[in-house]
């Protein structure tokens, strides 16, 4: 049992932080929900694509550095700490791009990864549609077969990103006979801006524009965009899933970052007969800290080979519920000035609150977590 | 990196477990709860025999330690089997007089760690536990290390298991000096320390109990464990207790090392434990409904303890304070 660190690895941790302190903007960069933070954020993409930090856990032959696990662990801490601009190709390197090392085939990662890792390529996830969210596996969005393809159509909504995005991954139906409505589903990739697409941006409760729902009406997909077989699309989607909830999607260095500015923020502004709110504080910098180790235990497993399932419905229940509750406070300790809605706490309560809706409720996540970890019977869904 | 326990460890969880379940503590509880320690003292020296009251007494005392990551083993599966006793207290005691040193070092070490003598302590807190059931009760005030006259005023604690006792002030002076302080700081993290690997185990038997009864209960026709809001409710005191359990065997790794932020580490540990095992408390005594609200019940020896131990060696309040200082 050690929490140490290889020789190795503090170098590459202290070369990650030199040269975020030499890049990482002064002043924040533009919401990447709108259109000119997105442009704003595909620049620094490139920005750090040039210097190969990207993708860090990537292979170097797609513009990665090999690191394992604590690697990429150790660049998060670094990466938030130093306050570097939200990620704005984290569809592409998070979901897409581990599906495509399991599932792809190597043309396939030619052709994809060294432009997403660059922010040449921005991904959107396409998975929900207006009548499938919890209930995803029954979908209706169509594959049609046709000559050296796919045609797309029906619809897809809540798609982060997509009103700015190139190109989008999603599960359509491909076999509408198939026995189970998780069977006959094919996972494959699309143009944005490809004829027959229809992108219709939704405001999101911060009003900010990015979010969209897509319209798809024979779309056209060649066979080299389908990944893995035809009628394995829910098998490898759901591989992905745990990608969403686990690590890669809320690495503990965010929330470490977040609850040392929280402490800060009290030190400066906090009034210390408010027990109360000392106590929010002093949990949320416990709550990082439990964060942070869990994951270390969880990637040591992982490193040792172990293989990590329902374990990461845990993660996601704590760091959604987490983040709520670390703005909360940020919010109470600020008083008046939180209502400003340009203030770096107020947007990340905004966005905060989206979390234990997204990456599968936490409604549903409850029931992985008392099904599978606990034993527990399933109930009707 | 690694940041799971070794086989070795493992290994020593599982035969502290079998040893634990042959034994069956509920009815060595109740006899203790009843003032008749012979059950309790014949399971402490199999426990010593297993090598746990060695684990924080240094080699040249004829101990094996000091070994926090094992001490969290341990003292998990102690809590998940409910055993009574001064356990936190005696190796609390160990820590103590390996700091303190001199002759009560020399003469009361060796035999705490073989669990030929047991002993428990009081620093800053009121109370000495199991006062009247151990061989040596060590006092500190200030700089000087007292052992007892006698275990002195008894009061009932919300725990039956749990005797309380105000030893008086006096009896013999054992040491004298700011070492005897820095003991007491060093003694009071590992006391933390260990009823937060005490309170995950006990934590965990809760959740388990009450899973395998929400399984079998069945209402309205079916099992109540298909039911959403009892699923969800183990589901998160499920989540409760994982994320307490690395903070645990942070505050180890921290203790092992001497670390500058052992205190703070060992604070976040006993907030975050204590709260999940008092949850875990709630939970079990409401999924259970009235059955779980009687004595009769084995479920109660650990229901009673939750709380107790949440406040036991820092209320959340005090751990709070300790991790906003650093
Ligand atoms: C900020 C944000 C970003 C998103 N980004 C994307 C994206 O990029 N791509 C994409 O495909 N999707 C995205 N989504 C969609 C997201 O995955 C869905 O919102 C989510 O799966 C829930 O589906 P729903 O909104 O249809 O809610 P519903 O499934 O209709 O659920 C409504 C409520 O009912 C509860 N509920 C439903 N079923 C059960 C049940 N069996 N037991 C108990 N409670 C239940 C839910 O927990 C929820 O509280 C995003 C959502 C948000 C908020």
């Amino acid at each position: 049992m050690d929490l140490s660190h290889t020789d190795a690895e503090n170098a590459f941790r202290a070369e990650a932080r030199s040269w975020l302190r030499d890049r990482v903007p002064d002043r924040p960069l533009p919401s990447l929900e709108t259109a000119e933070g997105f442009a704003a954020h595909r620049n620094w993409e490139a920005w750090l694509h040039a210097d190969r930090w990207s993708a860090v856990s990537w292979p170097s032959a797609y513009g990665g550095r090999d690191a394992d696990i604590f690697g990429w662990l150790a660049f998060e801490e670094e990466y938030y700490a130093a306050g570097a601009p939200g990620r704005v190709s984290q569809n592409g390197i998070s979901l897409l791009a581990p599906t495509l090392f399991d599932h792809g085939t190597a043309e396939q990662r030619a052709r994809i990864l060294p432009p997403m890792a660059s922010g040449e390529v921005i991904w959107a996830q396409a998975w929900s549609e207006p009548e499938s969210g919890s209930d995803l596996a029954s979908l209706r969005s169509r594959a049609v077969r046709t000559d050296g393809g796919w045609l797309l159509s029906g619809q897809k909504t809540w798609s982060s990103r997509a009103a700015f995005a190139d190109r989008a991954f999603g599960i359509f139906r491909s076999d509408p006979e198939a026995a189970r409505p998780h069977h006959g589903l094919t996972y494959l990739m699309f143009d944005l801006a490809a004829p027959g697409v229809t992108v219709r941006p939704v405001g999101r409760l911060d009003g900010k524009p990015a979010f969209a729902e897509l319209f798809l009406d024979e779309v056209f997909v060649p066979d080299e965009d389908v990944i893995g077989e035809p009628g394995q699309g829910w098998r490898i989607a759901m591989s992905a899933t745990g990608n969403e909830r686990g690590l890669t999607l809320r690495s503990p260095g965010r929330f470490l970052a977040a609850a040392d500015r929280l402490a800060a923020l009290w030190r400066t502004h906090g009034d210390p007969s408010d027990s109360g709110l000392r106590d929010r504080v002093a949990d949320a910098v416990v709550g990082a800290r439990a964060y942070q180790l869990f994951t270390f235990a969880y990637a040591s497993r992982f490193a040792a080979g172990d293989t990590i399932g329902a374990e990461s419905s845990l993660n996601k229940v704590f760091w959604s519920e987490y983040d709520i509750a670390l703005h909360e406070t940020a919010l109470d300790l600020l008083g008046p000035e939180a209502e400003l809605a340009d203030g770096e706490w107020a947007q990340g309560y905004v966005f905060a609150l989206a979390g234990p809706i997204y990456a599968g409720t936490n409604e549903i996540q409850r029931d992985i977590i008392a099904e599978r970890l606990l034993g527990l019977p399933k109930g009707r869904r | 990196m690694r940041f799971v326990l070794d086989a070795e460890q493992r290994e020593f969880a599982r035969s502290l477990d079998a040893l634990l379940t042959a034994t069956g503590t509920p009815s060595v509880v109740r006899a203790w709860a009843a003032g008749d320690h012979g059950p309790g003292r014949a399971l402490w020296s199999r426990l010593a025999d297993a090598g746990v009251f060695a684990l924080a007494v240094p080699e040249t005392y004829e101990g094996v330690g000091p070994l926090p990551v094992e001490v969290a083993v341990s003292f998990m599966e102690l809590g998940r089997h409910a055993m009574p006793g001064p356990v936190v207290e005696t190796v609390a005691a160990s820590v103590l007089l390996s700091v303190v040193g001199g002759p009560a070092a020399k003469e009361w070490l060796p035999r705490l760690s073989s669990g030929a003598a047991t002993a428990t302590l009081r620093l800053d807190g009121p109370y000495a536990l199991d006062a009247d059931a151990v061989d040596a009760v060590f006092t500190v005030r200030g700089e000087e290390l007292w052992l007892a006259s006698g275990p002195g005023a008894f009061r009932v604690s919300a725990d039956p298991a749990r005797r309380l006792f105000s030893p008086d002030d006096g009896g013999t002076l054992l040491a004298r000096g700011t070492h005897v302080a820095e003991g007491a700081r060093v003694a009071g993290d590992w006391a933390a320390f260990a009823t937060a690997a005490q309170a995950v185990g006990v934590g965990e038997a809760l959740l388990r109990a009450t899973v395998e009864y929400v399984k079998r209960r069945t209402q309205f026709g079916t099992a109540i464990g298909s039911f959403q809001a009892v699923k969800h409710r183990l589901a998160d005191t499920l989540t409760g207790l994982e994320f307490a359990r690395p903070l645990v065997y942070g505050a180890a790794v921290s203790l092992a090392e001497g670390a500058a932020r052992a205190g703070a580490d060992v604070a976040a540990a006993k907030l975050a434990a204590g709260g999940a095992a008092y949850t875990a408390a709630r939970t079990a005594l409401q999924l259970h409904g009235a059955v779980g609200y009687t004595e009769e019940l084995d479920l109660a020896l650990w229901l009673r303890k939750a709380r107790p131990l949440r406040d036991a060696w820092g209320t959340p309040e005090v751990c709070r304070g300790r991790v906003l200082a650093g």
